[in-house]
C-alpha cells in the first residue's frame, strides 16, 4: 500500500512527458481539477508520437490561464500579449517557414478580443495548428463573460445569467475557411491526443477546440460541482458525430456537446498559395523565404 | 557586415520619402514586413510588396495595426529583421505590441509617417503630434530608440542606421517620419551595397544546455536564440528572470525593467546624433526636427539678417532626448526656440534640460495640415533674444 | 455510477502489467486518475502532501494493466505508469531510470503505449 510518505519525489523513472514540459516549472499556476494540464499531456503525447523535431516546434500563447501553456511546454515558447497569439505567431510562421507552429491559448484570447486575427488567420488558411482551451468563461481575471459563455450561465459579470448569445466555434472557424476543424472535451484523452496527432501533420489552419472544466470560476459560479463532476458532465453528454454540419454544433448551457471531426480537407495553405503565386507570376526571378529545408523544399 | 545586395537598389533615384524608406528597409536587410494600409504611409508597403519577392521577404497585410505589429514581434524571434509602417491612428494600435517588443528585447522598426491628428484627423496632411506617444505610447517604463529624418535620402540613411540600431540595443526602433518627408520627391542616392553597413542578426554561440535568454554577463543585452535552433527557451510579456520565466515580485521587477532602461540610458551618447550650426556664440538656439528643421533653417537665415545670433540644432534622434548637450547649450545661450507641429511636445523635453541654466525654451506651435511660416520662427528668435 | 473509458488499442495488446508512480508533491488532489482508473487500483489517500492536497494511493497494485490513463488525464503532470517487464519488448518503453539531474535536456523518447 502506498502512502504518501512512501513515496519519495526523485522516482526511478521520471515522468514521460519531462521531456516536453518545463520540470522546473513543476507544480503549475492551474487550479486543482483545472482540465488545461490534460490538453497538455495529450498534446505532448501526440507530439511524442508524431516523431517531429521538436526543435522546430514552436508554442504561441496570449493571456489567460490557458495562455501559461506557452511558458511550460518544453519548446521555443512565446507568451504574449491579451489576443495576439495568432498574429504573432503567423510573423514567426513567416519569418521561418520550417517550423511548425502552434497556437495555445484560451477562448476569451483567441476568440474575444482576438477574434479578429482568428477570423483572418482561418480565411488566409495560415499554416498554424490552433488549439483553443474553451472553458466557457474568462478564467484569470476572475470568472467574467466570454464570447462562449452558453446563455443563462452565470459569470462575475452577468451575476443574473448571460443573456448574449455564444459563438459556436466549429462553425466560426469551419465558416471562414479553416480546413481542420474538431472539438473534444479534456475526457477524451485518446481521441484528443489523436485529433492533435492528425492535426500536427497538416497543413493549412487547423482548429482544434478543447472543452475543459474551470472549476475555480465556471463550475462554481454555476453551482455545477467540481472539476471532476465536470469530466462526469463531459461523460454523459458528450455526443460523438464526426463530419456534423458545424452549424448545429452549438452548445447551450449544461446541454450535449457535440465532439468529432467536422472538417478536414485538403486546401492550399497560405504559403502554399503564396508561393505557387510568385512562382507562376514572376517565374525564375522569385526568391521565396529561405526555408533552410522546411517543407516547402520536400 | 555589408548589405545583402539583393536588397539594394544602388543608383541615383528620384524618390519620394515613403519609397525612399521602403529601400532603406530593404538595403538595411528588413526581410519581413507587415502592415495595415493607412495614409499617407501606404506607399512604404506598396514599394515593398513590390521588391520582397525578388530578394526572398516576405509581406503580409494584417488585419489592423495590433495583428500588424505582434506579426512584426513574431518574425523577428525567427531573426528575420522585420518592421512595420503606419501612421497615428494605427501607432495608437501598436502600442501594446511595442511594449512586448521592448519588454521581450525583439529588435524591430516600426516607420510612423505622422499626420494631424488626434483621432483620425488630417489623413492626408502633416503633423508631429505623435513624438510623445513615441516615447510614452505603451504602458509602463521601457526606453525605444527614435529618430526623424528631413528628407527622402534621410530617411534611406536614417532606415538602415535603425535596424543596425534595433540589433545592438534590441529595442524597438520608431522612425518618426511626417507626411511632408513620407510625400516630398527628392534625388535619393543609394550607394552600392559594400558601402553599406549592416549590423547582423547576431544569434548566441553558446550551447542550448547552458543557455539562458535574458542573461546578460555584465554586457548591455542578451545573447539572442532565434526560434527553431533548439534552444527551445520561453519569452514573455510579464517580467521575467534571466530563464525568461516570469517571476512576480518587487525585485524581479527592478532587475528587469532597470536593465531595459540602463541598455539605452547609459549610451545616449553612443546612440545620439543630432546636426548643429553655429551653436557656438549664439544668444538663440533653434531646436527642430523633421520636416520642420528644414523650414526653420529659413526662420534662422531670416533673423540673422535682421542682427540675430542664431544657432540651429537638429534633432536626428528624438529619444532617447539628448538631454547633455542641451543643458550643456543652455549654459551658453539666452533661449531656444522650438518649432513643431503641434502644441508643444518636444520643447517640454528642451524647457527640462534648459530650466537649470535659466534658459527660455519657446514653443512655436502649428495645429497641423502645414508647416510653419519661416517669418513666425524668424519673429520668436528675434523675441526672444532681446 | 462508474465511469471509465476503454483504451482505443484495448484489443491489440495481451495484458500487460504497470506499476503506478505517483509525483505527490505535484498532485492537487482532483480525483482524475481515481475515477477514470479502469481496474480501481487508486483511491484518494487520507494524507495530505506540503500543499494540503489528498494524493492518490495504490491499492490493488497487481491489477494494474499499464493503460496509462491516469497519467493522461492528470492534469497535474502527477502520476504515470510503468510496465513491468515480462520480458517482452513492453520493456522498452523507458523504465529504464535516466541518471537524475544529469542531463536537462534529456532525449526525447516514446511515450509508452499500453
Ligand atoms: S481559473 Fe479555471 S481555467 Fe483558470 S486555472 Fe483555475 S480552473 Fe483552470
Ligand atoms: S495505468 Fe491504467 S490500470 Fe494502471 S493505475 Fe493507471 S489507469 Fe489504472
Ligand atoms: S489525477 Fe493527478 S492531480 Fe489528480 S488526484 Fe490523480 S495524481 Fe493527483
Amino acid at each position: 500500500m502506498s502512502t504518501p510518505a512512501e513515496h519519495p519525489e526523485v522516482l526511478p523513472e521520471e515522468h514521460p512527458v519531462a521531456p516536453y514540459i518545463r520540470t522546473d516549472r513543476m507544480p503549475h499556476i492551474w487550479c486543482p481539477t483545472c482540465g488545461i494540464g490534460t490538453v497538455v499531456k495529450c498534446f505532448a503525447t501526440a507530439l511524442a508520437e508524431s516523431g517531429l523535431d521538436l526543435n522546430k516546434v514552436s508554442v504561441v500563447s496570449g493571456i489567460g490561464c490557458t495562455g501559461r501553456v506557452a511558458g511550460y511546454m518544453k519548446l521555443d515558447g512565446f507568451h504574449t500579449t491579451h489576443g495576439r497569439a495568432i498574429p504573432f505567431a503567423t510573423g514567426l510562421k513567416l519569418g521561418r517557414p520550417e517550423l511548425l507552429v502552434t497556437v495555445f491559448s484560451g477562448d476569451g484570447d483567441l476568440v474575444g478580443i482576438g477574434g479578429n486575427h482568428f477570423i483572418h488567420a482561418a480565411r488566409r488558411n495560415m499554416d498554424l495548428l490552433v488549439i483553443l482551451v474553451n472553458n466557457f468563461i474568462y478564467g484569470m481575471t476572475g470568472g467574467q463573460n466570454a464570447a462562449t459563455t452558453p446563455l443563462t450561465a452565470k459569470t462575475s459579470t452577468m451575476p443574473y445569467g448571460n443573456f448574449e448569445r455564444a459563438f459556436n466555434l466549429p462553425q466560426l472557424a469551419a465558416s471562414c475557411g479553416a480546413t481542420y476543424v474538431a472539438r473534444w472535451t479534456c475526457l477524451h484523452i485518446r481521441r484528443l491526443t489523436k485529433a492533435f496527432g492528425e492535426a500536427l501533420k497538416r497543413r493549412g489552419f487547423r482548429f482544434i477546440e478543447v472543452i475543459t472544466p474551470c472549476a475555480t470560476l465556471y463550475a462554481r459560479l454555476n453551482k455545477l460541482g467540481s472539476g471532476l463532476d465536470l469530466m462526469r458532465f463531459y461523460h454523459d453528454n458528450a455526443e460523438i458525430r464526426h463530419g456534423a454540419d458545424t452549424r448545429e454544433v452549438g452548445i447551450a448551457f449544461q446541454d450535449r456537446i457535440v465532439c468529432g471531426k467536422f472538417v478536414d480537407e485538403e486546401q492550399p495553405s497560405f504559403l502554399e498559395m503564396m508561393h505557387e503565386h510568385y512562382r507562376k507570376t514572376l517565374g525564375s526571378k522569385y526568391v521565396p523565404t529561405p526555408p533552410e529545408g522546411g517543407w516547402l523544399h520536400e | 557586415m555589408k548589405a545583402d545586395p539583393a536588397g539594394v537598389l544602388t543608383g541615383v533615384h528620384y524618390l519620394d520619402g515613403d519609397f525612399a524608406c521602403g529601400e532603406g528597409a530593404m538595403a538595411a536587410g528588413c526581410r519581413f514586413v507587415a502592415g495595415y494600409p493607412i495614409t499617407p504611409s501606404t506607399e512604404v508597403v506598396e514599394r515593398i510588396s513590390r521588391r520582397f519577392p525578388l530578394m526572398g521577404g516576405t509581406f503580409i497585410q494584417m488585419e489592423d495595426e495590433l495583428g500588424s505589429m505582434a506579426a512584426v514581434v513574431g518574425a523577428s524571434w525567427t531573426g528575420t529583421k522585420s518592421m512595420t509602417v503606419t501612421s497615428g491612428p494605427g501607432f495608437s494600435l501598436m502600442m501594446e505590441n511595442i511594449g512586448l517588443a521592448a519588454m521581450m528585447e525583439t529588435p524591430c522598426v516600426v516607420v510612423n509617417v505622422q499626420r494631424g491628428g488626434p483621432s483620425t484627423g488630417l489623413p492626408t496632411m502633416v503633423g508631429q503630434a505623435d513624438m510623445m506617444q513615441a516615447r510614452w505610447g505603451s504602458h509602463g517604463d521601457y526606453e525605444v530608440i527614435a529618430l526623424s529624418p528631413q528628407s527622402p535620402q534621410e530617411t534611406f540613411d536614417l532606415m538602415i542606421n535603425a535596424f543596425n540600431l534595433a540589433e545592438v540595443y534590441r529595442v524597438p526602433v520608431l522612425v518618426m517620419m511626417d507626411e511632408c518627408v513620407g510625400h516630398m520627391t527628392e534625388k535619393v542616392v543609394i550607394p552600392p551595397a559594400e558601402e553599406i553597413e549592416i549590423v547582423p542578426r547576431t544569434l548566441t554561440g553558446q550551447p542550448p544546455e547552458s543557455y539562458l535568454p535574458y542573461k546578460v554577463d555584465g554586457k548591455p543585452v542578451p545573447e539572442f536564440a532565434r526560434a527553431g535552433d533548439g534552444y527551445r527557451f520561453h519569452t514573455t510579456g510579464l517580467t521575467h528572470d534571466e530563464r525568461g520565466y516570469p517571476v512576480m515580485s518587487k525585485e524581479c521587477q527592478e532587475k528587469c525593467v532597470s536593465r531595459l532602461l540602463d541598455k539605452v540610458r547609459r549610451n545616449v551618447d553612443n546612440i545620439v546624433r543630432l546636426e548643429e550650426r553655429e551653436v557656438d556664440g549664439a544668444d538663440v538656439v533653434v531646436v527642430a526636427y523633421g520636416i520642420t528643421a528644414r523650414v526653420a533653417r529659413i526662420g534662422v537665415e531670416l533673423a540673422k539678417l535682421q542682427g540675430a545670433k542664431v544657432g540651429f540644432i537638429r534633432l536626428i534622434t528624438v529619444w532617447p532626448f539628448p538631454d547633455r548637450r542641451i543643458r550643456a547649450v543652455a549654459e551658453k545661450v539666452r533661449a531656444f526656440v522650438v518649432p513643431e507641429i503641434n502644441y508643444g511636445q518636444m520643447v517640454l523635453e528642451v524647457e527640462r534640460c534648459a530650466a537649470k541654466a535659466g534658459a527660455d525654451a519657446v514653443l512655436v506651435p502649428h495645429p497641423g495640415g502645414g508647416v510653419h511660416d519661416p517669418k513666425r520662427i524668424c519673429e520668436a528668435i528675434l523675441g526672444a533674444a532681446k | 455510477m462508474k465511469y471509465w473509458r476503454k483504451p482505443l488499442d484495448f484489443g491489440d495488446v495481451k495484458v500487460p502489467h504497470g506499476e503506478v508512480r505517483i509525483l505527490v508533491e505535484r498532485c492537487k488532489g482532483c480525483g482524475f486518475c481515481v475515477e477514470y482508473c479502469p481496474k480501481d487500483v487508486l483511491v484518494m489517500s487520507e494524507e495530505f502532501n506540503k500543499k494540503g492536497y489528498h494524493p492518490p494511493k495504490v491499492v490493488k497494485a497487481g491489477e494494474c494493466v499499464n493503460c496509462n490513463l491516469c497519467e493522461m488525464i492528470c492534469p497535474d503532470f502527477a502520476i504515470f505508469s510503468v510496465a513491468v517487464s515480462d520480458g517482452d519488448a513492453a520493456g522498452a518503453a523507458g523504465s529504464s531510470p535516466e541518471a537524475a539531474g544529469a542531463d536537462p535536456r534529456p532525449p526525447e523518447r516514446e511515450l509508452r503505449r499500453a
